[in-house]
């Protein structure tokens, strides 16, 4: 049996959907976290269903990717059962889309989320009232605290057995709005409207001061905390390697084919955990927390104006803030976007953003060697670069959209549950993913040193390293940066054989390579997600224009510290 | 035809007429012809407004503001 989840953008469907299925799918307080459907099988009662996942839509006929994708799979699979995830606290819109289920002659549950919530807000629902009007089962629940989702899957699989189909006619949207506005009048009592803590917290979060000054602040909180906790775990886990590596490598003695290829394995072990873990677990720990609590939309609502200087809205800035962390889903979080150009547009430039593993060469070679505050300035430079580069595509692309449109969700107190299994389903892409392409080419590269054939590939980008002024044997680190970002880091030890950085380039020269690292190329894995999103021409492009900006802001960076 | 720009902050209004494509961005967020919509606050520097419809909170550019016409509407009915 399939059973769909459908519901408006932040309703919970995810938090129902992870419930069940255990942590799949991406959560967020956050419209449109949900851009690709997630299909898993699960066991309820005994009985095994595939429970599919869908984007958050308004309505099935809005024109954006996410509503079309969602549209059609209901339309297109076989889907047995349609469990409609509705916001309690806002009834009156929810409904509006589950007048549009109605009419597809499916079997549907209407799942009243968050009713904790409407209670707080002093909204009565009468359940049943609805129950008999729409003639389908309606039943209470709060996801996030698991309450009520298994009445709500027992309710399904019923109604799937019984194949019982919702019969209700379908009407123009217009009429749709304002039957759902009469229903939830009838069925919705509500209390005294008054100012809540949330206006509070807004009045201080979004104010024209002090929401900038605290939006400064927690980012600064953020990054130190990072930081932190990377300087903290760094060094005895590096240690804690070194140590290990020895005792592998003892047996096998030095300068064999064998023991090359060994060290190389252990030297990508180490990296993945020793170098990249100990940046990426705080940082998608602390994304997670931001998310959760509802603070994302607040920061599009402060930065729309500043947005709107490189060409876009205040949503882009979802994009830009992923893409910290990784490019991959600030690539696919560009799919919430209404406009193809603005699609492109923030595509483009959230790939110029330093992901994690940017983060780590930056930290692991500028702010390790030159201090944090020459750090800080690359980050400066970074959030330049993208300013100058956005305001200059969008005067070749010209500006088509209407403009921010954005919900503000209620703030939401996060379960230390839910940001843990957040961070764990990222950190897990990594793991799965990117930490074995980071083993097997740091093996690579140990048999190319043990040929000695690496100097070929140094030769290759010889031409854009000499530009650069860094040495030739740069060139294998930051091809295989292609491969994975953090490569450029862990390779730059084995090419200049030694770990201290210190001896091998010059303040300058380290600079330097950071900021190419930091531009150039996308890896692999984002070079994919741009393909997905947006055709292979464009990753073509956007890949060419990484390039030159690259190569342009190091010349530049290279000019300036000349002169000092 | 006063625009929702127009509309002073704590102030409700009525969305009267707005364009076709721009009523269909709209309708996927659930505001339609006819709604009131209170002007809560207005973002700094040249920013957004955010405004409450149906119980909802939504932020909407200027751009997309100044082409929402609207009729004022008296708190007190």
């Amino acid at each position: 049996m399939r059973v769909a989840l459908i519901g408006q953008p932040n309703c919970g469907k995810s938090t129902l959907f992870n419930q069940v299925a255990g942590y799949k799918a991406e959560t967020g307080n956050f419209s449109g976290t949900t851009v690709a459907f997630t299909e898993s099988r699960v066991r309820v009662a005994g009985e095994v269903i595939e429970l599919v996942d869908l984007p958050g839509t308004y309505t099935l006929e809005g024109g954006s990717p996410a509503e079309e994708q969602a549209a059609r799979y209901l339309d297109s699979k076989d889907v047995d059962v349609i469990v409609n995830v509705a916001d309690s606290t806002h009834l009156a819109s929810a409904l509006e889309l589950s007048l549009e289920l109605l009419p597809l002659k499916k079997p549907v549950v209407l799942a009243l989320n968050m009713v904790d919530e409407a209670a707080r807000l002093g909204l009565r629902i009468d359940g049943e009232g609805l129950a008999r009007e729409l003639s389908i089962p309606v039943l209470p629940l709060v996801a996030s605290k698991g309450r009520g989702v298994k009445q709500v899957f027992l309710k399904s699989l019923d109604m799937g057995r019984k194949k019982q189909i919702a019969t209700y006619e379908s009407s123009f949207a217009d009429a749709r709005h304002t039957l759902a506005r009469q229903l939830a009048k009838q069925y919705v009592t509500q209390g005294e409207r008054h100012v809540t803590w949330r206006d509070r917290i807004d009045d201080v979060l979004l104010h024209p001061v002090w929401g900038y000054a605290i939006l400064l602040f927690v980012l600064y909180l953020f990054f130190q905390a990072v930081y932190g906790f990377g300087k903290l775990t760094e060094p005895p886990l590096l240690a804690f390697f070194d140590a290990v590596t020895k005792g592998v490598l003892h047996p096998f003695g030095t300068g064999s084919l064998l023991a090359e290829v060994l060290l190389g394995v252990m030297q990508g072990i180490a990296a993945g955990v020793a170098i990249v873990l100990p940046y990426l677990l705080p940082f998608l720990f602390g994304l997670g927390l931001l998310e959760d609590v509802g603070y994302l939309p607040r920061v599009a609502f402060l930065m729309d104006t500043f947005m709107h200087r490189i060409g876009l809205h205040g949503k882009a800035i979802v994009p830009f803030i992923l893409g910290y962390g990784c490019n991959v889903p600030a690539v696919m979080s560009t799919r919430t976007l209404e406009e193809p150009r603005d699609r492109y547009l923030a595509a483009a430039l959230a790939t110029l953003v330093p992901c994690a593993a940017r983060l780590a060469v930056v930290f692991g070679l500028v702010a390790f060697y030159l201090g944090p505050l020459a750090a800080l300035g690359l980050y400066l430079l970074n959030l330049i670069v993208i300013a100058v580069t956005g305001r200059i595509l969008s005067k070749l692309m010209p500006e088509d959209t209407p403009g921010l449109i954005l919900e503000m969700p209620p703030y939401r107190v996060p379960t230390v549950k839910n940001v843990l299994s957040k961070s764990w389903f990222r950190v897990r892409e990594f793991v799965v993913e990117a930490w074995p392409i980071l083993i097997v080419g740091s093996a690579v590269l140990s048999v190319l040193n043990y040929l000695d054939v690496s100097y070929v590939f140094n030769w290759l980008v010889r031409p854009i390293t000499w530009v650069m002024g860094l040495p030739t044997e740069t060139g294998v680190p930051l091809i295989f940066g292609i491969f994975r970002k953090e490569l450029s880091l862990v390779m730059l030890s084995q090419a200049l054989g030694t770990v201290n950085f210190g001896t091998a380039l010059t303040a300058t020269q380290m600079v330097v390579y950071a900021t190419f690292v930091m531009f150039y190329l996308p890896c692999l894995a984002t070079l994919s997600a741009l393909k997905r999103e947006l055709g292979t021409r464009a990753m073509l492009a956007i890949g060419a224009l990484t390039v030159v900006i690259a190569l342009a802001s190091a010349i530049l960076v290279r000019g300036i510290a000349s002169i000092m | 035809m006063k625009t929702l720009l127009n509309v002073p902050g704590g102030q409700q209004a009525r969305l009267v007429s707005v364009s076709d494509r721009l009523l269909r961005k709209l309708r996927q967020y659930g505001l339609h012809i006819g709604d009131t919509l209170r002007v809560l606050r207005t973002g700094p520097m040249g920013g957004p407004l955010l405004v409450e419809v149906n119980g909802r909170e939504l932020a909407l550019g200027r751009a997309v503001a100044e082409h929402l016409f609207v009729e004022m509407e008296c708190e007190s009915h």
